[in-house]
């Protein structure tokens, strides 16, 4: 890879579910890089293609999705290449992933001692059981739980604990890049406060890099330092979080942001945003938002797909899928 | 007001002070638990029991949006049954339009549930996916309204159909709940809650399914039918940034208690338990420049099994003093400088916190 500082880079990456409706993209022409030790927060709605995208990422098959064009290189390695055994080693030893119910990633009848030794066990053989359930203890109680509840089974734990070990396992093995896929969306907003902050911590401790996927535009603000949207299986706009909150350049943006309720704001009325995400089965043409869009061009959007570029002017971290930041569209379009 | 309405009319004799329509005195809910044959061999006393709803009094005055906020097993959903008698309380009364549910007949009950509706959350779990939109709507009239001639009732469901913005409301009268979106879906639950004309609605997470860009469009649409129709509602939420654009009054609940009430500018404005802090604070907020300043409450919820003794909130509390909160339960107590403002907190609310504020210097 060309660029040390991206551990991650997905590239033209496009997911297919097979469905009673034929084929649907669940992820079209994607391309997104994640730079190390940073917090990149991807936002979408639900079919969005948020958690495809980081199922995709890992390899692993979500339903009948399969992966039928891209690639993904992580750390300079051409994940496609990999066999599925040599996947299988890097997930877990350096790619973690939390799901938002971690009670399906526990097993049930199995101490959480138990799942953190064995599993560190399986990626790193050389240690002794000792060696693991030592490291194990120590990181449990580091993030906020009491060395003895690692004796506990996952049902006797709270879902923010439950959590907090699926953290704990993820950097028991060292890994570089964990895809967090709606972590703190079963959690109480104290827990999700606490679990943040977390989060946050480990970051700078350990150098980690985090891929947050969430639906909540709040959580992001907290804690990323990136955010990319998603909208109908596309990117629409990627930049730093202060930029896109302070100035957001898609209009499916503005609107999400528009009508997020604020408890810090003294309440005005909340946008309302036109109509309801697309059926991906048969997305609108050109741009996918243009049916939504208060800010549609009759002879540009609904005939031709915006690329995904940085707008002039806007800074350089910046990218969006949209013909209003486009220099001509109208003659783009002619030319197309 | 059709005759068919139980005990008097709602607005007909204006009094000084109306009656609330829903009065909550006392209310418990225990759910026992269920306990192995050994165990009950050697439990010979008090079966344990989930103190779901554990002692809480409010009232919900006609034609305002009473929010009861919490996080999960605060009981908060439990009480909205509560409200509805959809389940018996263990202890404790609730009035509806001053009239006490458990002293009803089985047919004065059910002529009241006309006048009282709940939302769920899962608009797809709660409709039948073999019934048509309009066959669900027209379904409690049915029930309610059987003497409504098969054209009446289509009419009926087509105006409610209109008045949730399901327009051209035919065109959508006779499809199935998969054939349209989750939005709509929940707009479909809110046209039968209606349909029978209710005063109440108990809105149990109404949008917490909802996609994000859909939200604030359902929380238009059910504000826009409150003035309607003159609707009354009980939002029950766990999300304190949404209630803060619906709410007229809120109540906050922490293990089966209300720890918290009174208007939503005076609770949000200058919060008085140390957990209704914690809590709006929590909140996370859509502005990356902003930071959260309290610290948050230390270790877990408790059970509610064995909640722990005097106020439930003291082994997490910052403020809390050893001998004094661990020992005396507090009851709701109005707030220094407040206005119908109540807090279950020792130091915070009632006589010693009137007594130890400090005079302005």
């Amino acid at each position: 890879m060309a660029n040390p500082d991206i551990l991650y880079s997905i590239r033209n990456l496009t997911v297919e579910y097979q469905t009673r409706h034929g084929v649907v993209k669940g992820v079209d022409d994607v391309s997104l890089d994640i730079r190390r030790g940073e917090i990149l927060g991807l936002v979408g709605e639900s079919g969005s293609g948020k958690s495809t995208l980081g199922k995709a990422m890992m390899r692993l098959r979500n339903g009948s999705a399969r992966i039928t064009a891209g690639e993904l290189w992580f750390d300079g390695q051409d994940l496609m290449k990999l066999s599925e055994r040599q996947m299988r080693d890097l997930r877990g030893s350096r790619l973690g992933m939390v799901f938002q119910d971690p009670m399906t990633s526990l097993n049930p009848v199995q101490r959480i001692v138990e799942h953190l030794t064995e599993t560190m066990l399986t990626h790193e053989p050389e240690w002794t059981e000792e060696e693991a359930r030592e490291r194990a203890e120590n990181l449990v109680e580091r993030l906020g739980i009491r060395r003895e509840r690692v004796k506990d089974y996952p049902h006797q734990m709270s879902g923010g604990m439950r959590q907090r070990v699926m953290i704990a396992l993820a950097l028991a093995l060292n890994c570089d890049l964990v895809i967090a896929d709606e972590p703190t969306t079963s959690l109480d907003v104290i827990v999700e406060a606490k679990f943040l902050d977390l989060l946050k911590e480990l970051r700078d401790e350990f150098n980690l890099t985090i891929l947050l996927i969430t639906h909540n535009i709040g959580v992001v603000a907290e804690v990323a330092d990136r955010v990319a949207v998603m909208y109908a299986a596309k990117l629409a706009e990627i930049g730093n979080v202060n930029d896109v909150f302070e100035k957001p350049l898609h209009p499916y943006t503005e609107g999400l942001l528009k009508s997020v309720p604020n408890i810090e704001l003294d309440s005005g009325a909340l946008y309302k945003m036109q109509g309801s995400p697309p059926d991906l089965s048969s997305p609108p043409s050109g741009c996918r938002f243009h049916p939504r869009c208060p800010y549609m061009m009759e002879e540009v959007c609904p005939v031709y797909e915006p690329p995904f570029e940085r707008p002039e002017g806007a800074s350089e971290d910046c990218r969006v899928a949209c013909w209003l930041h486009h220099p001509h569209p109208q003659k783009v379009a002619i030319g197309a | 007001m059709p005759e068919t309405r139980v005990g008097h009319a709602a607005g007909t004799a204006p009094a000084e002070e109306p009656t609330p329509l829903v009065e909550v005195r006392g209310v418990k809910k225990h759910f026992p638990l269920q306990t192995g044959f050994l165990a009950s061999l050697f439990n010979r006393g008090e079966t344990p029991a989930v103190r779901a709803v554990d002692g809480v009094d409010f009232e919900i005055r006609r034609g305002e949006v009473f929010g009861l906020a919490g996080e999960s097993g605060s009981g908060k959903s439990t009480v909205g049954r509560l409200v509805l008698n959809l389940l018996e309380p263990t202890e404790g009364t609730v009035l509806f339009d001053g009239m006490d549910l458990s002293k009803l007949s089985e047919d004065e009950m059910r002529r009241l549930r006309s006048r009282m509706q709940i939302i769920f959350q899962d608009p797809l779990a709660s409709l039948n996916p073999r019934m048509t939109i309009g066959e669900a709507i027209a379904h409690p009239l049915e029930i309610h309204e059987p003497e409504l001639s098969e054209g009446q009732r289509r009419r009926r469901v087509l105006e409610m159909l209109e008045a949730v913005g399901m327009n051209p409301p035919t065109s959508y009268a006779d499809k199935y709940p998969h054939q349209i979106s989750g939005g709509q879906r929940q707009r479909i639950v809110i046209a039968r809650a209606l349909v029978t004309r209710p005063e109440l609605i108990v809105a149990d997470e109404p949008i917490a399914m909802a996609d994000v860009s859909v939200r604030s469009a359902l929380l238009d649409l059910m504000m826009r039918l409150k003035e309607e129709f003159d609707l009354t509602y009980l939002f029950i939420t766990h999300d304190l940034a949404t209630a803060k654009y619906v709410c007229d009054r809120i109540a906050i609940m922490y293990l089966g208690r209300i720890v918290e009430v009174g208007p939503l500018k005076s609770v949000y404005g200058a919060p008085a338990h140390p957990y209704t802090q914690a809590l709006l604070d929590a909140v996370p907020v859509p502005d990356p420049r902003h930071r959260r300043t309290q610290p948050m409450p230390r270790g877990e919820i408790p059970s509610p099994i064995d909640p722990p003794s005097g106020c439930r909130f003291h082994p997490r509390c910052p403020i809390a003093q050893m001998g004094l909160c661990d020992v005396e339960d507090p009851q709701l107590m109005e707030v220094p400088e407040s206005d119908n403002h109540l807090a279950a907190c020792l130091l915070r609310a009632g006589p010693r916190a009137f007594r130890e504020q400090t005079p302005p210097v």
